[in-house]
């Protein structure tokens, strides 16, 4: 539920430069990080396994192997700190959450390339 | 003056200076209009009451009426009085924008009614097991002991009924304002459902922040 007041708060939150995205996609997440006075941008690439929320409240959850140890992310779309998404590869999938890749391990977390 | 009337819209989320995100509760404060100064010669205390949300003359009672007649102002349907360091007179208009450059508020309003409640829901106390053969899952367990005292001790936690009773949130961050809006964001959640009238004072104990 949501009213007009809130949504006209949530549209100035918005970012119009975010790229089409889908459960599925391979993705490049570029985040700015940090460190004491410097700023620098850190790039996380995984799987998009979920989108939760909607407006200005919408969040994904990126899925990757990193050194043998599954790791998730869950980025707020709208945040400022999420400099950049850069989409390299849309995947066929049948769920809107791919929590079963969580389960699976080496071959079996494949899933199939879209031909685009 | 040192508080108005608004009301609550709903949550959402948003941004600050430094990119994190804070939750923040919405809420449309104002323009109240100031239907009553009661003073100390007359009542005892000083005070003003404000008037917010217009409603149509003929919903009004006659004696409602006549109390907004005096003051020169449109019958409105909440009425809530706060105290005014400041002079006030009759028929001003009080918005959003007297909160400029206060940092805490504090928001009283009525919370969602829960009806008849138990224990776990109105006290969070934590119930049984239930599995293994829980006898006693949702119930509140023993409330005292035997034949000494064989009473049960005052102010017992027990079920009853939940809710619908005045709250006051202490301190909460004021995120924004938005005088041509007449909008308030606070940081944090604010009591009662989403179109409840609320009244917003300055916080009582962060005077002058």
């Amino acid at each position: 539920m949501s009213s007009p007041i809130i949504d006209e708060i949530n549209r100035q939150n918005l970012k119009d430069d975010l790229p089409e995205m889908h459960i599925g996609d391979t993705m490049k997440v570029h985040v700015r990080i940090k460190e004491g006075e410097k700023e620098r941008v850190q790039v996380y690439a995984g799987t998009l396994i979920a989108r939760d929320g909607s407006s200005a409240t919408e969040t994904i959850t990126v899925r990757r192997i990193s050194h043998g140890v599954g790791v998730e992310r869950v980025f707020p779309l709208h945040s400022p700190y999420l400099a950049k998404i850069e989409i390299i590869a849309s995947t066929h999938v049948r769920r809107a959450k791919l929590y079963y890749l969580r389960d699976r391990v080496g071959k079996k977390t494949r899933l199939r390339e879209k031909i685009r | 003056m040192q508080g108005l009337l608004g009301i609550k819209r709903g949550m959402t989320q948003v941004y600050d200076d430094a990119g994190h995100r804070v939750a923040v509760t919405v809420l449309e404060a104002g323009p109240c209009v100031v239907t009553q100064v009661k003073t100390k010669e007359c009542d005892g205390y000083e005070a003003s009451q404000l008037g917010f949300i217009a409603q149509k003359a003929h919903r009004m009672t006659k004696p409602m009426l006549g109390h907004f007649a005096k003051a020169g102002a449109d019958p409105h349907r909440c009425v809530a009085e706060f105290t005014s360091p400041d002079e006030a007179k009759a028929g001003d208009t009080v918005t959003v924008g007297m909160l400029e450059g206060v940092s805490y508020v504090d928001i009283a309003a009525k919370t969602k009614g829960r009806g008849f409640a138990g224990v776990l829901k109105r006290h969070d106390m934590k119930g049984g097991r239930m599995t293994h053969g829980g006898h006693s899952k949702r119930r509140p367990g023993s409330i005292g002991q035997c034949s000494y005292p064989a009473n049960v001790a005052k102010g017992k936690r027990m079920p009853g009924h939940m809710g619908n009773v005045r709250v006051t949130c202490q301190n909460l961050r004021v995120v924004s304002i938005d005088p041509e809006k007449n909008l308030l964001l606070v940081c944090g959640a604010v009591p009662g459902p989403r179109g409840a009238v609320v009244e917003i004072r300055k916080a009582l104990k962060k005077v002058g922040k």
